[in-house]
C-alpha cells in the first residue's frame, strides 16, 4: 500500500513546503522578515533526496504517476530550477514589495506541478498538472499589481493560456473518443492498431494536442505571448517560467509524442520539422532586432526552444537524451542570465534595456563576467555547457538524418550569437552610464549565481556523468 | 607515466592567468600594472622555454606523432583527450610560444586600461591557441578552434581602436558561421565511423584511415575549407581581416597575424586534406586558383592603401595565398614549403605589426602620409623596419625566400601556369613593401612632429630583436625547421595521394630538403629584383 505513493514523494514534498509557506505567510506580523524561502529549499532538496532514492525502481503511483528514470531526470531539473529561482526570488521580492509567502507557495506549487507534468502518464492527468503549474505562474506574472506591464503581461499570458489549455483539452477529448482511454500507452498501443489506415480524427487530435503543446514550449506559430509575459514578470519569476514551465511541458511533450502517438510518426514529424525550423529562424531573427534585455531572452528562449525541438523530433536514443540534457543546460544558463537580471533590478527602473548594461564591467566586474559566461554559453562556446547542449542536439539531428534542420539549427545559432554579443558589447565596450544605479547583491543570489556558472563549466568541461544519466534516463521507457 | 609536456603547455598560460588574479592592487595603479605584466611576460616565457624544451626532445626524423597523450573524455561518444605533435604543430606550438612574450611586449605601454584583463586574455588565447595545434581528437580541436574566439574577440573589442566593435563583431561572426558547418561534418564524420567499424570515434588516426563515401567526401571537404578558408584568409572570405588587423591593439595584430591565420593553413593540411583525399585532389585547383586570386588581389589593394596596418593586413591576404597554394600543389615541396611560410610570415608579419604598433604609439597615426624621413630620426627603428620588411618580401638570406621559393616550386611541378602568375606576386609584395618602406623613412623629414621622435626603447628591442635574430636565422639555417617538418608533410601527403588515386605522382622521388643553392637563388629572384 505504501508503496504505491512512492512515485509522488517528490512532489509531496514539494508541495508540503508550498502549503508550510502559506501557513508562515498567516503568521507573519507585518514587516517581520522571515526565512519563508529557506522552507521551500527545505522542500527542494527533500524532493532530490526522494528522486534520488527512486532512481532506477520505476515506480509508479495509481498507475498514472510513473517515477521512472525520464521523470526524475526532469524533476531534477525542475529541483535545480526551483533552488536558483528560490536564490534570485529573495531580492525582487524586497525590492518589488511583493508578498514573500505567497510568492514563494506560487512558486512551490508551480514546481508540484511540474514535476507531476513530467511524470503522469494519463492525458488528464497531464491536463490537471499543467492546470496547476498554469494557474499559479499566471499570478507569479502578474504579482506586480500596480505595474501596468505586469498586468497586461499576466492578461495576456493567462487568455492565450487558456485557448491552449482548451486545445489540449479538446484533443484529449478526441483522443479519448478514438481510443477509449487517457492512458498514454493503451492510448499507444490503439493508435499502433489503427496506424496502417489513419482516420480524420486521429489527426484532429495529433493537431489539437500538437497545438496545445506548441502553445506551452513556445513554439512559432503560438509563441506570441512569450516577449509580452516575459517582460511583464519580475525578472526572478521570467527565468523560472522561462525554463521550469519549459522543461516540464517539453517532458509531456517528449512523453505524448515519443509513445502515444509514435504509431503516427510519419503524419507528425513533417509538421514537426516546419514548426522546429520556423521556431529557430523566428527565435533568432527576431531576437536580433530587441532592445531589451528581457525581450531578446525572451526570442533567445523561443529559439532554444526550437532546438529542443529538432532533438525530440530526431527522436533516437542520442535525441531523447539531448532533450534532457538540453533542458538541464539551458535551465541553468537561462536561469543565471536572468538571475544577473534581477540583481541589477533597480529600485525605481528596471535596468533591463540593453543600453542600461554599458559600461557594466568597469563598475561591477563580477556581474559582467557572470553575465557574460552566461551568455557564451546560451550562444553555445566551448568550453560552457551550452556547446555541450547543441553538440548533443545536432549529433541527434545527424545521426537521424535530419540535416537540412542540423544546418538551419547551427546557422540560427551564429546569428543568435550577434544579439548575445550585443550585451556583451555594452557591458565591455562601452562606457559606464552614471544614471544606472546597481543595487547590492543579497548572498542568496550571489550564491546561487555563482552555482550557475560552477555548473555551467562544469557541464561544458565534463559532461561525461550527466550525458550518461540522461542516457540512461531514456532506455527505460520508450 | 611519461610527464604530460602538451598537457602543462596547454595548462600552464591559464594557470598563469589565474595567478594573475592574485596580484594585489586595483587596476589602473601604476605598480600593480607594472607587475601584472612583469608575471604574465615571465609566465609566457615559461611557456616559450617549455615549448623549445619540447622540441629539444622531439625526434625529427620521425613522421609519428609524439608525446601523445590521451584520456577518455566522453567515451559514449569515443570523444578522448587526444593530444599529440608531429613536425608541423611543433613548430606552430614554438611559433605560438615565441609570439605571445613579443605580443604582450608590444603592447608593453598602449594598453592602459584594466591590465590585467588584457594579460589574462593574452594568456588564456594561447592557452586556447597551443590546444588547437595539438589536438589529434576533432571534438577537442573543434572545442579549442571555438573557444579561442572569445578572447580574441575581447583583445579586439575592449583593447581596439575607433571602429574595434564592428571589427570585433564581424570576426567573430565570420570565424563562426564557417565553423559551425564544421562541426556538422565532424558529427557526420563519428557517425559514419560508427556505421561503418559499430564505434563513435573523434579520433583523428582512426578517421585518417576511414574511407568516405566520394559524394560524402564533398561535402565534408566544402564544410572544413569553408571554416579554414575564412581562417585564412583565402579571397572571397577575407574581408573581415583587413577590419580585424587594422582595429586591434598591437598584441592582437601580432597574434592574430602571426598565429590565428596559420590556423586555416593548418586546418587544411591536417584535417581537410588527409581526411578528404579525393575531395581534395578534386578540390585543389580551384583552391590554387583562389590562392592565387587572393596572392595578387592582396598585393595590389596592399600597394594603394594609405594606412599602414592596412596595408600589412592586405600582405597577409596575398602571403597566405602562397602558402594555400603550396598546400595545393600537393607535393612535397609545396606542402614543406606552405608549412615553412606559415613560419616566415608569423615572424615576418608578426614583426611589422610590431613595428608599426611602435610608430603608433609614439604618433597616434598609422597613415604613411603623416611619416617620411624617419631614417634621420630613428636610425635603429627604421633598421630593424628594414630587416623585418625584407624577410617579409622574400629577400634570400632572411626567412621568406625559402618558404616561397618551394612553394613556387611545388606549383610549378603541379601546373607550370600558376607558378607563373603566383610570381608576379612575389614582385608585387616587393613593390608594395618597398614603396610603403621608402615613403615612410626615406626623403626629407616633412611633419614636424617626427623630428623629435625617440629612438627604439629598451623594452622595443626585447620585442623586436628576437623577430630579427628568427629572421636571419630561418633564412640562413632553414635545415634547423625544414627537417622536422619533411617527415610529417610527407606522411600527410602520402596519406592523400595515396588514397585519391594519384599513387603517379606521390612515386616521384622528393627532393630532399632543399640547401638553397645560390644558382637557384639567383634564377628567381632576378625577376623580382628586374621589376624593381
Amino acid at each position: 500500500m505504501t508503496t504505491e505513493l512512492n512515485a509522488i514523494v517528490p512532489m509531496a514534498c514539494v508541495t508540503a513546503a508550498g502549503i508550510a509557506a502559506m501557513v508562515a505567510e498567516a503568521f507573519r506580523e507585518p514587516g517581520e522578515r522571515m526565512p519563508i524561502g529557506g522552507l521551500g529549499a527545505v522542500g527542494l532538496v527533500g524532493a532530490g533526496i526522494a528522486s534520488f532514492l527512486l532512481w532506477g525502481r520505476d515506480a509508479v503511483s495509481f498507475g498514472v504517476v510513473a517515477a521512472d528514470n525520464f521523470g526524475l531526470f526532469v524533476t531534477w531539473i525542475l529541483i535545480v530550477v526551483g533552488l536558483l529561482s528560490l536564490g534570485f526570488s529573495a531580492t525582487t521580492i524586497d525590492r518589488e514589495r511583493l508578498p514573500g509567502g505567497e510568492y514563494y507557495a506560487l512558486m512551490l506549487f508551480a514546481i508540484a506541478g511540474m514535476m507531476l507534468m513530467a511524470t503522469a502518464t494519463d492525458l488528464l492527468l497531464i491536463f490537471l498538472a499543467l492546470e496547476v503549474l498554469s494557474l499559479a505562474v499566471y499570478v507569479l506574472t502578474g504579482l506586480r499589481r500596480s505595474s501596468a506591464a505586469a498586468t497586461e503581461a499576466a492578461l495576456k499570458y493567462f487568455l492565450l493560456g487558456a485557448f491552449s489549455s482548451a486545445f489540449f483539452l479538446y484533443g484529449i477529448a478526441f483522443t479519448y473518443g478514438l481510443t477509449g482511454s487517457t492512458r498514454l500507452d493503451r492510448v499507444g498501443s490503439l493508435m499502433a492498431a489503427q496506424a496502417m489506415s489513419p482516420t480524420p480524427m486521429q489527426f484532429v487530435a495529433l493537431g489539437l494536442l500538437l497545438v496545445g503543446f506548441a502553445f506551452k514550449v513556445a513554439a512559432v506559430p503560438f509563441h506570441m505571448w512569450t516577449p509580452d509575459a516575459y517582460e511583464g514578470a519580475p525578472p526572478a519569476v521570467t527565468g523560472f517560467m522561462s525554463t521550469g514551465v519549459k522543461a516540464a511541458a517539453f517532458a509531456a511533450f517528449v512523453r505524448v509524442f515519443l509513445s502515444a502517438f509514435e504509431p503516427l510518426r510519419n503524419d507528425w514529424a513533417p509538421v514537426l520539422w516546419i514548426v522546429a525550423a520556423a521556431t529557430m529562424i523566428v527565435g533568432t531573427v527576431v531576437g536580433v532586432a530587441q532592445l531589451n534585455v528581457k525581450r531578446m531572452l525572451a526570442y533567445s528562449s523561443i529559439a532554444h526552444g526550437g532546438y529542443i525541438l529538432l532533438a525530440l523530433l530526431a527522436s533516437n536514443d542520442v535525441g531523447k537524451a539531448a532533450v534532457l540534457f538540453y533542458l538541464l543546460v539551458y535551465a541553468i544558463t537561462n536561469l543565471g542570465a536572468f538571475g544577473i537580471i534581477a540583481a541589477l533590478e533597480g529600485v525605481d527602473r528596471p535596468n533591463d534595456r540593453v543600453a542600461d548594461y554599458a559600461g557594466l564591467w568597469y563598475d561591477h566586474p563580477r556581474l559582467a563576467a557572470l553575465m557574460t559566461i552566461f551568455l557564451l554559453s546560451l550562444g553555445g562556446f566551448p568550453p560552457t555547457a551550452g556547446f555541450i547542449a547543441k553538440w548533443y542536439v545536432f549529433s541527434a539531428a545527424v545521426k537521424a538524418g535530419y540535416n537540412g534542420l542540423a544546418i538551419i539549427g547551427v546557422l540560427t545559432s551564429v546569428v543568435s550569437v550577434f544579439f548575445y554579443l550585443r550585451i556583451v558589447v555594452m557591458m565591455y565596450m562601452t562606457q559606464p552610464d552614471a544614471d544606472v544605479q546597481v543595487p547590492p547583491v543579497s548572498r542568496a543570489a550571489g550564491i546561487a549565481l555563482a552555482v550557475s556558472a560552477a555548473l555551467v563549466f562544469y557541464l561544458g568541461i565534463l559532461p561525461t556523468r550527466v550525458l550518461d544519466w540522461a542516457a540512461a534516463s531514456v532506455k527505460t521507457i520508450f | 607515466m611519461a610527464f604530460p609536456i602538451l598537457s602543462t603547455l596547454i595548462a600552464l598560460p591559464i594557470a598563469g592567468s589565474l595567478l594573475l588574479l592574485l596580484v594585489p592592487g586595483r587596476d589602473g595603479d601604476e605598480r600593480h600594472d607594472a607587475m601584472v605584466r612583469n608575471v604574465a611576460l615571465v609566465v609566457s616565457l615559461l611557456v616559450f622555454a617549455e615549448s623549445l624544451l619540447l622540441w629539444s626532445r622531439f625526434t625529427t626524423t620521425s613522421a609519428d606523432f609524439q608525446f601523445v597523450e590521451r584520456y577518455r573524455w566522453i567515451p559514449a561518444f569515443g570523444i578522448s583527450y587526444a593530444v599529440g605533435v608531429d613536425g608541423i604543430s611543433l613548430l606552430l606550438v614554438v611559433l605560438t610560444a615565441f609570439l605571445t612574450p613579443l605580443a604582450l611586449l608590444g603592447s608593453w605601454t598602449s594598453v592602459h586600461k584594466k591590465t590585467r584583463a588584457f594579460c589574462m586574455t593574452l594568456l588564456v588565447l594561447e592557452s586556447a591557441m597551443i590546444g588547437v595545434f595539438v589536438s589529434l581528437d576533432l571534438f577537442l580541436f573543434y572545442v579549442f578552434w571555438d573557444a579561442m574566439l572569445v578572447p580574441m574577440y575581447f583583445l579586439i573589442g575592449i583593447w581596439g581602436y575607433d571602429r574595434r566593435i564592428y571589427a570585433a563583431v564581424k570576426f567573430i561572426l565570420y570565424t563562426m558561421a564557417g565553423s559551425v558547418l564544421m562541426l556538422l561534418a565532424i558529427l557526420g564524420l563519428a557517425y559514419l565511423h560508427n556505421s561503418a567499424r559499430g564505434v563513435y570515434s573523434f579520433d583523428l588516426l582512426q578517421l585518417y584511415t576511414l574511407d568516405v563515401p566520394p559524394n560524402l567526401q564533398f561535402w565534408f571537404f566544402l564544410a572544413f575549407a569553408l571554416a579554414f578558408a575564412i581562417k585564412v584568409p583565402l579571397f572571397p572570405f577575407h574581408t573581415w581581416l583587413p577590419d580585424a588587423h587594422v582595429e586591434a591593439p598591437t598584441a592582437g595584430s601580432v597574434i592574430l597575424a602571426g598565429v590565428l591565420l596559420k590556423m586555416g593553413t593548418y586546418g587544411l593540411v591536417r584535417f581537410a586534406f588527409p581526411l578528404f583525399p579525393q575531395a581534395a585532389a578534386l578540390m585543389a585547383p580551384a583552391l590554387a586558383v583562389l590562392a592565387i586570386v587572393g596572392i595578387i588581389y592582396g598585393a595590389l589593394v596592399a600597394m594603394v592603401q594609405p594606412d599602414m596596418k592596412k596595408l600589412v593586413a592586405y600582405s597577409s591576404v596575398s602571403h597566405l595565398g602562397f602558402v594555400v597554394l603550396g598546400i595545393a600543389a600537393m607535393n612535397i615541396q609545396g606542402v614543406q614549403g606552405a608549412v615553412y611560410q606559415m613560419l616566415n610570415h608569423g615572424v615576418s608579419t608578426g614583426g611589422l605589426f610590431l613595428i608599426v604598433g611602435m610608430l603608433s604609439d609614439r604618433r597616434h597615426t598609422r597613415l604613411i602620409a603623416e611619416y617620411g624621413g624617419l631614417k634621420k630620426v630613428m636610425p635603429r627603428l627604421v633598421a630593424v623596419f628594414l630587416i623585418v620588411t625584407l624577410s617579409s618580401i622574400g629577400l634570400p638570406g632572411l626567412n621568406g625566400f625559402v618558404g616561397e621559393f618551394l612553394i613556387l616550386l611545388g606549383a610549378f611541378r603541379a601546373n607550370p601556369r600558376f607558378a607563373a602568375f603566383a610570381a608576379t606576386g612575389v614582385i608585387l609584395s616587393a613593390a608594395y613593401m618597398l614603396w610603403m618602406f621608402q615613403r615612410v623613412n626615406y626623403g626629407p623629414v616633412t611633419k614636424d612632429e617626427n623630428r623629435s621622435l625617440p629612438d627604439l626603447q629598451p623594452r622595443e628591442w626585447l620585442a623586436i630583436a628576437p623577430i630579427v635574430a628568427a629572421a636571419v636565422l630561418m633564412g640562413v639555417f632553414p635545415n634547423l625547421f625544414l627537417r622536422p617538418i619533411e617527415p610529417a608533410a610527407d606522411r600527410m601527403l602520402g596519406q592523400v595521394l595515396q588514397r585519391s588515386g594519384r599513387e603517379i605522382h606521390a612515386a616521384m622521388p622528393h627532393v630532399s630538403p632543399p640547401v638553397d643553392p645560390p644558382g637557384r637563388t639567383l634564377t628567381v629572384r632576378s625577376s623580382g629584383d628586374a621589376a624593381r
